[in-house]
C-alpha cells in the first residue's frame, strides 16, 4: 500500500512542519507575550527566555488593569461574558429562523423561493457601515440601541443568511425519500422533520452553527456603533487597551488567549461533527 | 371482486395546470383487490408520477383517485393506507436493517413477537436474515433493495407500491425472488402496483399491465392479451422481445384475394378466407395500414417472400436471424441453431393469423390475425 519513500516521508515532514510553524507562530508569541510584562515584550531584541508572570491575567480577571504609573478599571469579564452571550443567542435565534426556513427553500418550491432566500443571502454583501447609520437612527427611535436584544436583531445580518445557505445544502443532499418513506409509515410532517430531517442533516447544522458563532464572536463594527460600554463584547473592549499611558500589549495577549478560548474549545468540540458530516455523503446512493 | 383503487381522469402537470409539462394524462383505471398490476413503460412515461400521485407525494392536478372507498387524491401520505419501496431504497441510514423493515410494526405497537416473526418471514423470503444487524451505509445495493422491499411488504396496508422492486437484483436471484414475492403478495391477498421498465419482470408478476408512453395510458390489460391484441403500435412494439417487425403496406384486392404490397417489389398475398371478411373490407377500405408480426411468427418457408440474411446470432437457446425484407429489416427467432450465413437468402412467410394491423395514422391496431381488434 504505502508507495511513499522515506526521502519524500522526511521532506513531507518538513513541508508540514513549516506550515505549521508559519501559521501557529503568531499564536505562539502571543501566548508566551500574555505571561510577560510589557517590559520585557518591548525589550530589544526579544527574547524567549523570561520569567512568567500572571498579573496579566490577574489583571483582566479582577478588572483592575495596573500600568507602571496608573491603575485603570477595566471591564474585561463583562466584556466577554457579552461575546459569549449575543454570539449564543444570536446562534440560537439564527438556528431557531434559519432551519425552517432553509428546510423550506430546499424542499418547497414555490413562487419566489430563490429571490427570497437570494435577497437573504444578499444581506452579507451589504458594507455594514452602510447598514448601521440608518439603523443606529432606526434603533434609537424604536429604544433598541444599547440592548441585547438589539444587537442580536442586527447579529442575524450576520448569522441567519449563512446558517440558512448552509444548512439548506444539507438539506438538499438528504434524498427526499427517506422522508416520504417515513412520511408513508404513517407519520406527519412535523414528526418527520424532527426525527429524519433534523438528524440527518446534524452534522452540518453544527457546522453552520460553529460558523455563525465565530462571525458573530469576531464581529465588531456593529457592536462599536449600537452598544455602549456595558454591552461591549470583547472584540470592541479590547480598545480599552490603548491607554493614555500606552498599548498594554501584555494585557492584549492575555486578552486574545482568553476571547479566542471560547471558539477554540467548540471548534474542537464540534470537530467530530464536522468530519461526521463530510462522511454522510456515504448515505446517498 | 371489488375496485380497490380507482383513477378518474387523473392528470398531472409539473408547472401550472394546461400550461407546464403534462406527465400524465388523464389516466382511467381500476385496480381490484388482490391484484398486481404493472404499471411499464420507459423513462419519462409518467409511471414514476402515477405511482408517486396515489402514494401522494405529488399532487393530483385533475381527477380523483379512489382508495379503498375514500378518495385520497387530497389527503397526505400518512392518511392513505399504502406502503412503499421507493426506486433509491431510502433506507433510514441511522439505525439497522433490522430496524428499518420492523419500523412501521413498532410505530403501530405491535407485539415484540409478533414483529420478530413476520420480519423473519418476510427476510428469509428475501434473502437478507443475514444483514439485518448491519446498517444500510454498510450493505450492497442489492442488499439495500431487498430491504426496502421488505419494509414495504411487511406492512398491512391497502396497498403496496413498488417503485422498480428489483433493478438492483442479480438475475439469478431476480428470477427466484419473483416468483416468491407474487407468491408472498397472493398468498396475503395483497393488492400491489409495481412501477417497472422490464417487461419480463412485468410478465412474470403482473395480473394485468398498464403500458404507459408519453403520459398516456396505452393498454391496460393482462399480459396475454397484451401479446396477442396489441391495442395499438406503441404497445405492439414495445412489449415482446426481441420487438415485433413493423412494415408499411398497400392492400387491395387482386382477383378476389387480398394482396398486401410491402414495396420495393414485394408482395404478400392471402387467400379470400383468409381473414374474417370485415377484416378483409377494412384492410381494403383503409388501403395505407401498418403490418406488424412477431419475431417468433416468422417461418422460413421455401414458398414464402424472399428477404436476404445481414446478422445470424446464436443466444444459446435460440437465433436470431436479421434480414432485410421490403424496405427495412425483418427479425425472426427460431430455437435451433440456424443454419444460414450472412447474404443468405431465405425465404419468409407471414401467416393471415400472425399479422397484426394499424392505422397508419393513429397507430390503433386494427385487426389481429383473422379477426377485428
Amino acid at each position: 500500500m504505502n508507495t511513499i519513500s522515506p526521502f519524500e516521508t522526511v521532506l513531507r515532514g518538513i513541508a508540514i512542519t513549516l506550515v505549521i510553524l508559519f501559521f501557529m507562530f503568531p499564536i505562539f508569541w502571543i501566548v508566551l507575550m500574555s505571561f510577560q510584562t510589557n517590559a520585557t515584550i518591548l525589550q530589544v531584541p526579544p527574547s524567549i527566555f523570561f520569567e512568567p508572570t500572571l498579573q496579566n491575567y490577574r489583571g483582566l480577571i479582577t478588572g483592575q488593569l495596573v500600568t507602571d504609573t496608573s491603575s485603570l478599571e477595566i471591564r474585561f469579564m463583562s466584556n466577554l461574558f457579552n461575546s459569549l452571550f449575543l454570539s449564543t443567542a444570536s446562534v440560537a435565534v439564527g438556528l431557531m429562523l434559519g432551519v425552517p426556513a432553509a428546510y423550506a427553500f430546499a424542499r418547497l418550491k414555490f413562487r419566489g423561493s430563490e429571490d427570497i432566500a437570494f435577497t437573504l443571502l444578499s444581506f452579507r454583501f451589504a458594507p455594514p457601515l452602510l447598514v448601521l447609520l440608518p439603523l443606529t437612527i432606526y434603533f434609537q427611535q424604536l429604544g433598541l440601541a444599547n440592548t441585547y436584544g438589539g444587537l442580536i436583531w442586527v447579529y442575524q445580518l450576520i448569522v441567519l443568511p449563512l446558517i440558512l445557505w448552509i444548512v439548506r445544502g444539507y438539506f438538499e443532499d438528504i434524498p427526499a425519500d427517506i422522508e416520504y418513506a417515513y412520511r408513508i409509515a404513517g407519520h406527519r410532517w412535523w414528526t418527520t422533520f424532527r426525527k429524519i430531517a433534523l438528524p440527518l442533516a446534524g452534522p452540518g447544522i453544527a457546522a453552520a452553527a460553529l460558523l455563525a458563532f465565530i462571525f458573530a464572536w469576531n464581529n465588531f463594527v456593529f457592536a462599536l456603533v449600537l452598544a455602549s460600554a456595558d454591552k461591549q463584547p470583547v472584540t470592541v473592549g479590547a480598545l480599552a487597551f490603548i491607554t493614555a499611558s500606552g498599548v498594554q500589549y501584555g494585557q492584549i495577549a492575555a486578552g486574545i488567549i482568553l476571547s479566542i478560548a471560547p471558539t477554540f474549545a467548540l471548534a474542537l468540540y464540534a470537530q467530530r461533527y464536522l468530519v461526521e458530516g463530510l462522511s454522510l455523503g456515504a448515505v446517498k446512493g | 371482486m371489488t375496485v380497490l383503487l380507482k383513477l378518474s381522469g387523473v392528470d398531472k402537470f409539473y408547472g401550472p395546470v394546461n400550461k407546464g409539462v403534462h406527465a400524465v394524462q388523464n389516466i382511467n383505471m381500476d385496480v381490484m383487490k388482490g391484484e398486481i398490476i404493472a404499471l411499464l413503460g420507459s423513462s419519462g412515461c409518467g409511471k414514476t408520477s402515477t405511482l408517486r400521485m396515489i402514494a401522494g407525494f405529488e399532487e393530483t392536478s385533475r381527477g380523483t383517485i379512489t382508495l379503498a372507498g375514500r378518495e385520497v387524491q387530497a389527503l397526505p401520505p400518512v392518511r392513505r393506507n399504502v406502503a412503499m419501496a421507493f426506486e433509491g431504497y431510502s433506507l433510514y441510514p441511522t439505525v439497522t436493517v433490522g430496524e428499518n423493515i420492523a419500523f412501521a410494526l413498532k410505530a403501530a405497537r405491535l407485539p415484540t413477537a409478533e414483529v420478530e416473526a413476520k420480519v423473519r418471514e418476510v427476510t428469509e423470503m428475501l434473502e437478507i436474515t443475514d444483514i439485518l444487524d448491519r446498517y444500510p451505509t454498510s450493505v450492497s445495493g442489492g442488499q439495500q433493495q431487498r430491504a426496502s422491499l421488505a419494509r414495504a411488504l411487511i406492512r398491512d396496508a391497502d396497498l403496496h407500491l413498488l417503485d422498480e422492486p428489483m433493478g438492483q437484483l442479480e438475475p439469478q436471484l431476480r428470477t427466484l425472488l419473483r416468483g416468491r414475492i407474487k407468491h408472498y403478495i397472493k398468498e396475503r391477498g395483497l393488492t400491489a402496483i409495481l412501477v417497472t421498465h422490464d417487461q419480463t419482470e412485468a410478465n412474470a408478476l403482473a395480473d394485468r399491465i398498464a403500458v404507459m408512453e408519453g403520459g398516456v395510458l396505452q393498454q391496460f390489460a393482462t399480459p396475454q392479451t397484451i401479446k396477442e391484441a396489441p391495442a395499438n403500435l406503441f404497445t405492439g412494439t414495445f412489449v415482446g422481445e426481441p420487438p415485433m417487425n413493423v412494415f408499411a403496406a398497400e392492400a387491395s384486392d387482386r382477383d378476389g384475394q387480398l394482396q398486401l404490397d410491402l414495396g420495393d417489389g414485394l408482395h404478400l398475398t392471402y387467400a379470400a378466407d383468409a381473414f374474417a371478411p370485415d377484416v378483409r373490407a377494412t384492410l381494403l377500405a383503409r388501403k395505407q395500414i401498418m403490418l406488424g408480426v412477431r419475431p417468433y411468427a416468422v417461418h422460413r418457408d421455401t414458398h414464402g417472400a424472399r428477404a436476404q440474411v445481414i446478422a445470424n446470432q446464436w443466444l444459446g437457446d435460440q437465433s436470431h436471424i436479421a434480414a432485410t425484407f421490403a424496405q427495412g429489416t425483418i427479425v425472426l427467432v427460431e430455437h435451433d441453431r440456424a443454419d444460414v450465413a450472412v447474404g443468405d437468402a431465405i425465404h419468409v412467410r407471414l401467416a393471415p393469423e400472425d399479422l397484426h394491423v394499424f392505422d397508419k395514422d393513429t397507430g390503433t391496431a386494427l385487426s389481429h390475425g383473422a379477426q377485428m381488434a
